[in-house]
C-alpha cells in the first residue's frame, strides 16, 4: 500500500511547486496510473516515492513505513523500478541485468539463476537463447520486456513504472500491456504507472490520478473520470470521445436487454404476427424450446402465411458473448449494418439483445425534441 | 607481407650505408638504454594512470560541479605547454636525474588521461545511472558497476594514446640526465651519425608500436562484448 499525504516538492528557485500537496492512497495489489499533460509532475511524484528526489513537505508511506525513516538504498531495493528508456546495462548480459537487485540483496547464485529463467519464461523469451545475450542484440520489444522483468526480479511488492512501454511501436505496446496485465493478475503487485496516454491509462489502471501543474485534479476509477469528469480540464483531457472510450470498459451484459421478446419455432404465424404488432417490432427473434437461437422472422414474410414460423426463419449468424466489451459489439453492429445484436452463451442460448436504444441507455444521453432537454434514454425508449 | 618486404629492403639499404655498424658493435649499450627507457615509461605511466584515473573520477562527482569547469580549462591550457618546456621547468626545480625525468613525464601524460576519464564517464547514458540508482545501488556501486564499465572504452583509448606518446617523450629525458634511448638519438643528431641515431630511434618506435598493440589486446579483453566498439 502506498499513502501520499500532502506531498509537496518545490525546486529551489522555482516560483511554482512541481508537486503541490498531493494526497492519495493506492491499496495493495492495485495499479494506479499517474497521468497528465507534460510538466504536471507525474514523474516527479513517482520519483519522490523512492526518494530519488528529496521531498519538500508532506509524507509518503510504503506499506505503513514512512519513507523518510528508511535508508533510501534499502527502500529502493524493495521497490521495483522501470523507466521509459529501459536503461539495460549494455556491458552486462541479460542474465546479469535481471540479476542486479537480487545480487545487491545477496541472493545465492543458484536462486538467482532459477529466478532469471523463471522471469524470462514469464515474458515468453526462451531462457537458453536470451540468458547470455547482450542488450544490443535485443529488439525494442524484447528489451522493454526485460526492463520490466528486471524491475520484478527481487519480487518486490511495490513497483514504480515510468512509461515503461512508451518507447515502442503501438502493436508491440498493446502486446506488452496485455502481458503485463496477465502477469499482474497473478502477482497482484502494488503498481504506480506513469503515462501520458489516456487510452493506456484507461486500459491499465484500476485507479487513475489526473494531475495538472502539480496538483491532483481528479482520482478514481477509469469509468468515473469518463462518466463524471470533475471539470472542463478533465473532460477535455479524457478526450471528446469519452463516451466511446467507456464502451471499452463496459461489457455487453451491462447494456443488453435480458429476456428479450421472442417467439418459438413452433408458434403459428398469426400468433407471431400478433406479437410483433403488439410490441411494434419489425422482426422478432426465434428460439427453440431450449432457448437456443434459431434466427429471426420479419413481418413481410409472415403476411398471408399459414402454419408455423419454422420455415420462415432467417438465419442470424452474427452473435456476441455477453462477456465481450461494448466497443467490439458496436463495431460488429456497424460493420455488418445490424440493427440488433443477440447475445448468446456458449451453447447458443439467448442471453439478451443489444440495439442502439439499449446502448444509449447505458452509455450516452440523447436530446428530447419535445421536452427540450438532454436526458437518459431508457431501454424502453422513453427519455428521462 | 608488404611490411616484411619493406623491412628487408630498408635493412639491406641500411647495411649498405653503414647504418647498422654501431648497432652491431654495441648491442650491450643499446640493451641497457632500452631497459632504462622502459623503466622511465613504466614508472611514469603507472603513476600517471593511477593519478589520472583517480583525479578524473573525482572530477565527475557531483560535489565538484562548481569547480569542474575551471579545473578542466586550466588543464587544457597546461596541455599546450610543449613537453620540452615541461622538462626544462622541472629541471629548474628538481635538478637533473631520473626522478626529474619521471616527474616531467608524469605531468605530461597526466592531463590526457584525466580528460579521457572525465569524457568517458560523462558520455555514459544518464538513463543507466538513473536505473542503477533507482534499483538501489549505492553511489560507489553505481560508479564501479555502471559508470566505469561503460566508460572503459574511452578511458582505455586515452590511456593507450598517452602511454604511446610517453614512449616518444621519454626520449627527451636524456636532456636532464635521465638516460634512455634518447641518449643515442640526441648524440646521433649532434654527431650527425645516422647509425647512432637510428640505433636509438628504431627501438623507440618499435617500443611504441608494441605498447600500442598490447593495449589494444588489453582493451579487447577488458571491455565487455556488449559495448559497441568504435563509438
Amino acid at each position: 500500500m502506498i499513502e501520499l499525504n500532502h506531498v509537496t516538492k518545490i525546486y529551489p528557485g522555482a516560483s511554482q511547486p512541481a508537486v503541490d500537496s498531493v494526497s492519495l492512497t493506492v491499496p495493495d495489489g492495485e495499479i494506479c496510473v499517474f497521468i497528465g499533460p507534460s510538466g504536471c509532475g507525474k514523474t516527479t511524484l513517482m520519483r519522490l516515492i523512492n526518494r530519488l528526489i528529496p521531498l519538500t513537505s508532506g509524507s509518503i508511506a510504503v506499506d505503513g513505513h514512512d519513507v523518510m525513516g528508511l535508508d533510501p538504498i534499502e527502500l529502493r531495493r524493495q521497490i521495483g523500478y522501470a523507466i521509459q528508456q529501459v536503461g539495460l546495462f549494455p556491458h552486462m548480459t541479460v542474465r546479469d541485468n535481471i540479476a542486479t537487485v537480487p545480487k545487491l540483496l545477496g541472493w545465492a547464485r543458484a536462486k538467482i539463476d532459477e529466478r532469471v529463467d523463471e522471469l524470462l519464461t514469464l515474458v515468453k523469451l526462451d531462457p537458453k537463447t536470451f540468458r547470455d545475450r547482450y542488450p544490443r542484440q535485443l529488439s525494442g520489444g524484447q528489451a522493454q520486456r526485460i526492463g520490466v522483468v528486471r524491475a520484478m526480479a527481487a519480487d518486490p511488492p511495490t513497483m514504480l513504472m515510468d512509461e515503461p512501454f512508451g518507447a515502442i511501436d503501438p502493436i508491440n505496446r498493446e502486446v506488452l500491456q496485455d502481458e503485463f496485465l496477465k502477469i499482474q493478475e497473478k502477482l497482484r503487485k502494488t503498481v504506480i504507472f506513469v503515462t501520458h496516454d489516456i487510452n493506456e491509462a484507461i486500459k491499465m489502471g484500476q485507479r487513475i490520478a489526473l494531475l495538472k501543474e502539480g496538483r491532483l485534479i481528479q482520482t478514481g476509477l477509469p469509468d468515473e473520470l469518463l462518466n463524471r469528469p470533475v471539470d472542463e480540464f478533465v473532460k477535455s483531457f479524457v478526450g471528446a470521445d469519452r463516451v466511446l472510450k467507456r464502451l471499452n470498459l463496459l461489457k455487453v451484459k451491462d447494456a443488453m436487454m435480458a429476456n428479450p421478446v421472442h417467439c418459438l419455432s413452433d408458434d403459428s404465424s398469426e400468433k407471431v404476427l400478433e406479437q410483433m404488432v403488439k410490441h411494434d417490432l419489425a422482426f422478432l427473434i426465434v428460439a427453440d424450446r431450449d432457448q437456443k437461437l434459431l434466427g429471426y422472422v420479419n413481418q413481410y414474410d409472415l403476411r398471408g402465411h399459414k402454419g408455423v414460423v419454422e420455415n420462415l426463419v432467417r438465419r442470424l449468424t452474427l452473435t456476441v458473448s455477453p462477456e465481450r466489451n461494448l466497443k467490439e459489439a458496436l463495431s460488429q453492429m456497424l460493420s455488418y449494418d445490424l440493427g440488433i445484436l443477440v447475445a448468446v452463451d456458449d451453447e447458443n442460448r439467448i442471453q439478451g439483445v443489444l440495439n442502439s436504444t439499449t446502448l444509449c441507455a447505458l452509455v450516452g444521453s440523447t436530446y428530447d425534441e419535445r421536452g427540450g432537454h438532454w436526458g437518459r434514454i431508457t431501454a424502453a425508449g422513453r427519455i428521462l | 607481407m608488404l611490411a616484411v618486404i619493406l623491412a628487408f629492403v630498408l635493412g639491406v639499404e641500411a647495411q649498405r650505408r653503414g647504418y647498422l655498424n654501431f648497432a652491431s658493435e654495441n648491442p650491450g649499450d643499446i640493451y641497457r638504454l632500452l631497459i632504462q627507457h622502459l623503466q622511465l615509461v613504466f614508472y611514469s605511466a603507472s603513476i600517471a594512470i593511477a593519478l589520472g584515473l583517480a583525479i578524473g573520477i573525482v572530477l565527475t562527482r557531483g560535489f565538484m560541479r562548481r569547480y569542474r569547469e575551471t579545473i578542466l580549462n586550466l588543464l587544457g591550457i597546461c596541455q599546450t605547454v610543449p613537453s620540452l618546456a615541461v622538462i626544462a621547468i622541472a629541471m629548474t626545480y628538481l635538478g637533473i636525474g631520473r626522478r626529474t625525468a619521471i616527474f616531467a613525464l608524469v605531468v605530461y601524460s597526466l592531463l590526457p588521461i584525466i580528460r579521457s576519464t572525465v569524457a568517458g564517464i560523462f558520455q555514459v547514458d544518464p538513463a543507466l545511472v538513473d536505473a542503477g540508482q533507482g534499483m538501489g545501488m549505492t553511489p560507489r556501486q553505481v560508479l564501479f558497476k555502471v559508470e566505469i564499465p561503460n566508460a572503459m572504452y574511452i578511458i582505455l583509448t586515452g590511456i593507450r594514446t598517452a602511454v604511446v606518446i610517453n614512449v616518444g617523450t621519454a626520449a627527451m629525458s636524456f636532456l636532464v640526465g635521465g638516460g634512455g634511448l634518447g641518449d643515442l638519438i640526441f648524440s646521433g643528431l649532434a654527431m650527425v651519425d645516422a647509425g647512432l641515431m637510428l640505433a636509438g630511434a628504431v627501438p623507440t618506435a618499435c617500443l611504441a608500436i608494441l605498447l600500442n598493440w598490447s593495449f589494444e589486446r588489453l582493451e579487447k579483453r577488458i571491455i565487455s562484448p556488449g559495448i559497441p566498439r568504435g563509438e
